[in-house]
């Protein structure tokens, strides 16, 4: 029976120990635990969502880096497929141009030699003239150097003139 | 922490260290294991810390009597067991009033004719003793951490802080908030969480077997009376009228339920009564049958041993390994009982605070 009757004893002094363990728990412990607790929770949702914006921006910022960089990569691309084709067109206009030079050059050349080989011409027939004055000057001298060789030179001469 | 919890625990005890230690007259007593057990589990005058032979060594505690007006303080060893009177008053180890102190007056022991007086016995037992020791340590344990917890309040919890941070938070989140609202649940988390440590802390204190614990405080029917009668209380204090009309006039039922009998209102009354009388009991029978089997599974080794020695040391193995098995399920359930006393309680301010809107549809 004595496990189940409770004692006045123990009631008084379970009302007075609980009833200050309540008051003193409850005045200096638990109102501090809770807010500080609250305000903690608090502080970790506030960061959370800070991470998780902070996270979107670096995900915006990654993205706009990437198209940039793609932009940046195109833009090269072209520049230097323009480079190339001006390269290109300039080589060929290089080229064209050589070409152009090299015909003129070797007109004026041939154009030159012909010059030079008429004027070697031209002086040869000169040469050659001269040559055969001299080759029959020397011939007629030779022809013409007795008095009966003139005489009958001068009479073929008369000769051929009445004749004809 | 711990250090200065010893401090406490001395300081307390100081007045009464002078322990005792004497020779038990009666040598090789028959073993009762029905007589230990419930000694074990009911209150006494004398802590018991050990016992070597039969020589016992326990700390005598402060008697204090309320007899015919005047209080009269002395300690429990000038009874040296109830052999002798103190004051006219005597410790009763027989009989009706057996573990009673009553009034004998100042005629020695042989006047048994005259009809004993009763006083108010307000003496400090070990179950008083067991809760000083434990409000104290309780309240030296929360301050502390309430300060842990002003000083780095943007950190992460340590030590004792961490250790109950997931408990508190437990029992405002899923006992307060689950079942009182986001409305009404921070008026009554400091008591819920009050009782929950308490009762949990005195459950895990019953079970250490030796001094600091042993008590069975939360296993004494007195205690969780007063709990009970603390959650009645503040349940009843805190209804609103819809708590009432709900007792005294339920909506939704026939009318001849009221009236001329009022036979429900009647057994909503009663129920009144009944919900902390449940707490009561069930806390008390779940902590005291804990005790009482593993004190049973202690005393089979005992039992078998007066049969034969051998016996007594083969049996043990087992009554051990079943002791050390029941000791942790009650690790459990010393949980389990001061949450299921918290929920409850909670479930009651949460049906006494409860607003019109949110049971219309039910």
């Amino acid at each position: 029976m004595e496990l189940i009757t409770p004692e006045v004893g123990l009631i008084f002094w379970m009302t007075l120990s609980f009833g200050i363990l309540v008051f003193i728990l409850g005045k200096f412990a638990w109102p501090t635990i809770l807010k500080a607790l609250r305000n903690r929770e608090k502080n970790i949702e506030e960061a959370l969502q800070l991470a998780e914006k902070a996270r979107q921006e670096m995900n915006q910022l990654m993205a706009t880096n990437e198209r940039l960089l793609n932009e940046a990569k195109q833009e090269r691309d072209a520049l230097l497929a323009d480079a190339r084709k001006l390269a290109d067109i300039i080589l060929e206009e290089a080229r064209q141009r050589a070409h152009t030079e090299y015909d003129h050059i070797l007109a004026l050349a041939r154009q030159a030699i012909k010059n030079e080989e008429n004027a070697a011409l031209i002086n040869l027939k000169n040469q050659i003239g001269a040559l055969s004055i001299e080759v029959a000057e020397k011939l007629l001298r030779e022809k013409l150097s007795g008095e009966e060789k003139q005489n009958e030179y001068l009479q073929r001469l008369i000769n051929e003139i009445t004749l004809s | 922490m711990i250090k200065k919890l010893f401090f406490f625990i001395f300081a307390i005890f100081f007045p009464f260290t002078l322990v005792k230690a004497e020779n038990s007259p009666v040598k090789a007593a028959e073993f009762k294991p029905g007589e230990m057990i419930i000694e074990h589990i009911t209150d006494a005058h004398e802590w018991h810390i050990l016992s070597i032979g039969n020589t016992h060594i326990s700390i005598p505690l402060p008697i204090i009597l309320w007899h015919e007006g005047k209080l009269h303080i002395f300690c429990y060893s000038k009874f040296h067991h109830g052999q002798s009177d103190y004051g006219g008053f005597r410790y009763m180890t027989d009989g009706a009033y057996k573990n009673k102190i009553i009034y004998v007056g100042n005629n020695s022991l042989g006047n048994e004719n005259k009809s004993p007086t009763i006083p108010l016995d307000f003496s400090i037992t070990k179950n008083v003793a067991s809760l000083f020791l434990s409000v104290i340590a309780l309240i030296i344990i929360f301050l502390t951490v309430a300060r842990a917890y002003k000083r780095n309040e943007k950190h992460a919890p340590k030590g004792l802080q961490s250790l109950l941070e997931p408990i508190i938070i437990f029992v405002r989140d899923d006992i307060a908030k689950s079942s009182l609202g986001e409305k009404h649940y921070e008026r009554f988390t400091p008591y819920l969480l009050t009782v929950f440590f308490f009762i949990f802390f005195n459950n895990l204190l019953g079970i250490v077997p030796f001094f600091p614990g042993g008590a069975n405080v939360t296993g004494n029917i007195t205690v969780t009376m007063m709990l009970a009668l603390f959650t009645f209380l503040i349940t009843n204090l805190s209804g609103n009228r819809h708590y009432w009309q709900d007792i005294f006039n339920t909506p939704g039922i026939p009318w001849w339920l009221k009236i001329p009998i009022p036979i429900l209102p009647l057994i909503e009354f009663l129920g009144l009564f009944t919900k902390p009388f449940v707490l009561m009991v069930r806390l008390f029978a779940n902590m005291t049958a804990g005790h009482i089997i593993v004190l049973g599974f202690m005393s089979l080794i005992f039992v078998f041993g007066n049969i034969n020695p051998a016996f007594g040391y083969g049996i043990s193995l087992i009554s051990i390994l079943m002791s050390i098995f029941i000791s942790l399920l009650e690790i459990l359930v010393s949980f389990l009982q001061a949450f299921v006393f918290t929920l409850l309680s909670a479930l009651y301010f949460g049906m006494a605070t409860e607003e019109i809107e949110n049971s219309n549809h039910k």
